[in-house]
């Protein structure tokens, strides 16, 4: 054997993939929530780009949507870290049981 | 089994030890710490597979912006010292059981399709070659949905300021 193979990469990106659902199951604090998301989101990512560099080589369509991605999630965080603040502001804390009311 | 193998697999073993710290720590800033060590992994699997472009946004974006927010909305909500609360059994015996179920079906499915390589014609992304195919208008060109993800920044940008403004004392 003299090179990775494919399936390989791609279950890394899995077990990454499983590991970002299991954090999104057990927690229940927002921030590590976020977390487990954006370990889910790079997880899309290395498939992408693993996709592209083997099977297609020719073209640049899984590093574009990469790109696409990477720009989207940073979007995703800082709106999600406004709602954070916000929601720390009004229930002093930020567990998903508490906020169970859509206005306070 | 030469270097660049062996490299793979270390940068594996990283990426998924470091991310399941990130998932089960209990004390909040050590999963951020440990997030970071696993987003950085993953540019290093960026830069083993040659997409020197793409690593270099993931350290900027990721583990110098996204982390750093992180850390920041840490240190205002939270008393990070502190561990918390362990989730209860049964929700974490459920929760591996989702997840092993899921992650058999995923490694068969993948195992048994093998994915083989079509081509091999070899891969290079200039960065040069992005920017043209970013902005360029014609069939393989991505000048709509470059123009569409700067209205969604925009859209970010004021709608955080809105949502994260203080209300006034007589609304609250």
């Amino acid at each position: 054997m003299s090179e990775v193979p494919v399936t390989h990469i791609l279950f890394l990106s899995t077990a990454l993939f499983f590991i970002g659902m299991y954090g999104l199951f057990t927690r229940r604090n927002m921030i590590t929530m976020l977390m487990a998301v954006e370990l889910i989101l790079n997880s899309v990512n290395i498939n992408f780009v693993a996709f592209n560099k083997f099977l297609y080589p020719g073209k640049l369509d899984g590093v574009f949507f990469t790109i696409f991605i990477i720009t989207i999630a940073a979007a995703e965080a800082a709106v999600a870290i406004a709602i954070i603040i916000n929601l720390y502001r009004s229930h002093n804390s930020i567990d998903v049981e508490g906020a169970e009311e859509l206005k306070y | 089994m030469n270097a660049s193998v062996i490299i793979f697999y270390c940068i594996a073993a990283f990426i998924l030890l470091t991310g399941i710290v990130a998932v089960s720590s209990r004390k909040i800033f050590r999963s951020a710490i440990a997030l970071l060590f696993s987003l950085t992994g993953i540019a290093g699997l960026y830069f083993w597979m040659d997409v020197n472009f793409i690593a270099a946004v993931q350290i900027i974006v990721y583990v110098g912006g996204i982390v750093v927010l992180i850390i920041f909305s840490i240190f205002l909500t939270q008393k990070s010292g502190e561990e918390m609360p362990k989730p209860p059994t049964t929700r974490v015996v459920f929760s591996w059981l989702a997840v092993l179920a899921g992650l058999g079906l995923i490694y068969r499915l993948i195992s048994e399709y093998g994915f083989n390589k079509i081509s091999s014609q070899p891969f290079n992304v200039e960065v040069s070659e992005i920017g043209n195919q970013m902005l360029s208008t014609t069939e393989h060109g991505y000048v709509l949905p470059f123009e569409a993800v700067s209205m969604l920044l925009l859209a970010a940008m004021i709608g955080c300021i809105v949502i994260a403004l203080k209300s006034k004392p007589e609304t609250k």
